[in-house]
């Protein structure tokens, strides 16, 4: 990768809008930006990715000036039509938000969504950063320095949001990169379901930096579903963390289908005593694809438990990667922690899935279990299913859809798991 | 009325022979039980006559109704009637064990038997009949299952399959003795389907067992048991010959047709042997 960074300099972040406290903060990222360096897979965090053959300085930075498309995206409201049910819808167009719904009767309750370039002070402002920046990598630097809006959904405590609130995330633009961020903030005891869409169209290079944000309070729970669907031209590079206060649980699933490279961080930081995780991926990779998972699974607190289960299939000349640590730290007294990783390989090479599982222990008195698997479908379920008179193609698509059913029927968001197995669908049905 | 015909079989597995000459013949409605030590090929048996990857037949012929079954995929052979209960159900995560039926059965051309009654209701009303708690239904195919839950879940698909000839393998391994009647029982009911089944245009079932116990055959009388050793069929006869094995052993009935003890008990490689039988 070059390191030019010609787009990335403070002189143009200076020319996005906002808030003052915004402004400084976004230089002074840029600033960190420039004393790092570009990412290349000799490091642990980067190994099996393709970074190096990311051409930064080829991007540019999309709603300088104030110029971008601002109406809703077709594939925005399609996600939302498919959640009838929702409470709440906030619309991001590359980064920047362009459409804010939420019912009445919850902003009675004080629950607020919105974009954090119209607030001034308060929670959202004090809690931007707050879980990502102790992880920040040099893609984190760059959306904080070029954040053109975040959209925010805030849950005062005690308040239970029944239904759920849509994020919706459209790129667009060759040549562009966006800077999409999401921001959710649980009160004390909140509770909320947050569905999030990742998506770009096809026949473009874009490259989408993001940054999803949870901080959770004590006692509070939050469900959560992300979909990334991006076009097969886009590069993702993602972060999301969150921070879990005691008592406190999260429920998060991510189903990535799309793009080019597609690289998601999942973290998880522990840090109230009895706080829990329960981390769910699938993911399915065709064409040229790249998709790359690392995941934490951050204990630092006692009594607190984690779960994660990240299944995925390759297929045609994709290629996968996981790469996951629990972390019991020394305060981790009583933790327990499940990784589970499994892939399915469903092409010779040089389609092929890399799985590296590890377990960091600071702690006694821990539960640790971690499992990962890569093969080809079972030799066993194929001969028993054509035992039963099915034949080997159907034997293989029921086996590879059983596959990923088995996390998409754990979904917390019910009504987004039949549009998944359309999509699922589709994309088996389209390989070459 | 069909018949499953194997003459002069012989199978082997990476180059090791483990089926050395089995002529056999089931024919509707007949329950023919193998019996045979741990190691002597009966599981091999099943395997090579449904097409299970990883075994190479080396002579003989298998022929269902007159049709080749070796030179068919293992799919075809399902279709064409013959139907295996494997002594270890293999786990799929995420398939409903009813979805899983309405494929077997779109696939090979079959209505679910129980006139009019959707495939669901059929398998629930199999389930009370054999004591299977219906909830089970709901889990993903095999998955979690006890090892007795498993062999009724696949002869709720025997049933339901309505195949012309069953190869089922330790039927009986994890059932316990009320379960055990059951499921026989209702492979009873498949061999001698009577005046009902006959009216409905039902054929009979035609059954080989395979066990290394006697328990089994308690329940399910067979109308002819062979003794099972070293890949061979050593000796034939009634449901006498399975109380000799009970009084005597293999040990015996191998000395009577010159093979050592050790021919007997010797272990082929099976590559699907279970290593925690």
């Amino acid at each position: 990768m070059s390191t030019t960074t010609l787009s990335f300099g403070a002189d143009v972040a200076r020319r996005l809008d906002g808030p003052a406290w915004l402004a400084e903060r976004r230089i002074a990222a840029v600033e960190r930006f420039a004393a790092g360096t570009a990412p290349t897979s000799s490091e642990e965090i980067w190994r099996y990715s393709r970074i190096e053959s990311l051409a930064l300085d080829r991007f540019t930075p999309a709603w300088i000036d104030g110029i971008g498309e601002a109406g809703i995206p077709p594939a925005a409201a399609a996600v939302a039509a498919a959640i009838p049910d929702r409470a709440g819808l906030i619309v991001v167009r590359n980064g920047r938000v362009v459409h804010l719904e939420l019912d009445d009767e919850l902003v009675a309750r004080g629950v607020a969504v919105g974009d954090v370039l119209e607030v001034a002070d308060g929670p959202v402002r004090e809690s931007l950063g707050t879980a990502a920046s102790s992880s920040a990598d040099w893609f984190t630097e760059l959306n904080d320095g070029f954040l053109s809006g975040a959209a925010y959904v805030h849950v005062p405590a005690g308040v239970v949001v029944e239904r759920p609130i849509v994020v919706a995330h459209w790129c667009e633009g060759d040549g562009l990169v966006s800077f999409p961020r999401t921001l959710v903030i649980l009160g004390e005891r909140a509770q909320a379901t947050v569905a999030e869409y990742h998506a770009s169209p096809s026949g473009i290079v874009h490259l989408a930096d993001a940054v999803t944000e949870f901080v959770i309070g004590d006692g509070a729970m939050l469900s959560h579903v992300a979909l990334q669907a991006h076009g097969p031209g886009t590069w993702q590079v993602a972060l999301q963390r969150s921070t879990i206060g005691r008592d406190a649980t999260l429920r998060s699933s991510a189903v990535a289908l799309g793009g080019d490279y597609a690289r998601l961080r999942s973290e998880s930081v522990l840090v109230g005593q009895g706080a829990s995780s329960d981390l769910l991926a699938v993911y399915f990779g065709t064409g040229s694809q790249t998709l790359d998972f690392r995941t934490l699974q951050d204990h630092q607190a006692p009594y607190t438990s984690s779960d994660l289960l990240f299944k995925g299939a390759v297929d045609e000349q994709a290629k996968s990667v996981y790469s996951g640590i629990v972390h019991m730290r020394v305060n981790a007294k009583k933790a327990r922690a499940n990784q589970t990783n499994r892939n399915l390989v469903l092409a010779p090479p040089p389609c092929g899935a890399e799985s590296i599982p590890n377990l960091v222990i600071e702690a006694n008195d821990v539960k640790c279990s971690h499992a990962s698997a890569i093969g080809p479908i079972d030799e066993d379920q194929l001969y028993y299913l054509q035992s039963r008179g099915i034949a080997p193609a159907d034997a293989e698509r029921l086996i590879v859809f059983g596959f990923f059913e088995d996390v998409l029927a754990r979904l917390p968001l019910a009504s987004l798991a039949e549009p998944l197995r359309t999509a699922v669908t589709a994309k088996f049905g389209g390989r070459a | 009325m069909s018949l499953l015909k194997i003459e002069g079989l012989h199978a082997e597995v990476d180059g090791h022979p483990i089926l050395k000459g089995v002529d056999l013949e089931v024919a509707s409605g007949r329950v023919e039980a193998i019996m045979g030590p741990n190691g002597s090929g009966k599981s091999t048996l099943q395997h090579v006559l449904m097409g299970r990857p990883g075994y190479t037949v080396t002579a003989g012929t298998v022929t269902l109704d007159g049709t080749d079954l070796l030179a068919l995929p293992t799919h075809e052979r399902a279709a064409a009637g013959l139907f295996v209960g494997l002594q270890y159900p293999v786990e799929i995560p995420g398939i409903g064990f009813v979805e899983f039926l309405s494929e077997a059965l779109a696939a090979t051309g079959r209505r679910a038997t129980g006139s009019g009654a959707g495939i669901a209701e059929v398998v629930r009303l199999e389930a009370d009949r054999l004591g299977l708690a219906t909830a089970l239904l709901d889990r993903p195919l095999n998955v979690g299952l006890s090892g007795g839950e498993k062999k009724r879940l696949e002869t709720i698909q025997l049933a339901v399959l309505a195949p012309k000839i069953a190869i089922l393998d330790e039927l009986d391994s994890g059932l316990d003795v009320d379960a055990l009647r059951q499921v026989s029982q209702r492979v009873e009911s498949l061999t001698h389907p009577g005046d009902a089944g006959a009216a409905a245009g039902r054929e009979p079932l035609g059954v080989l067992v395979i066990t290394h116990y006697n328990r089994l055959l308690f329940e399910l009388r067979p109308d002819r048991v062979h003794v099972f050793i070293a890949g061979q069929i050593v000796e034939s006869g009634g449901p006498e010959l399975a109380a000799e094995l009970e009084q005597t052993g293999y040990e015996q009935i191998a000395r009577r047709h010159g093979l050592s003890s050790t021919q007997a008990f010797v272990a082929p490689p099976d590559p699907f042997a279970d290593p925690g039988f």
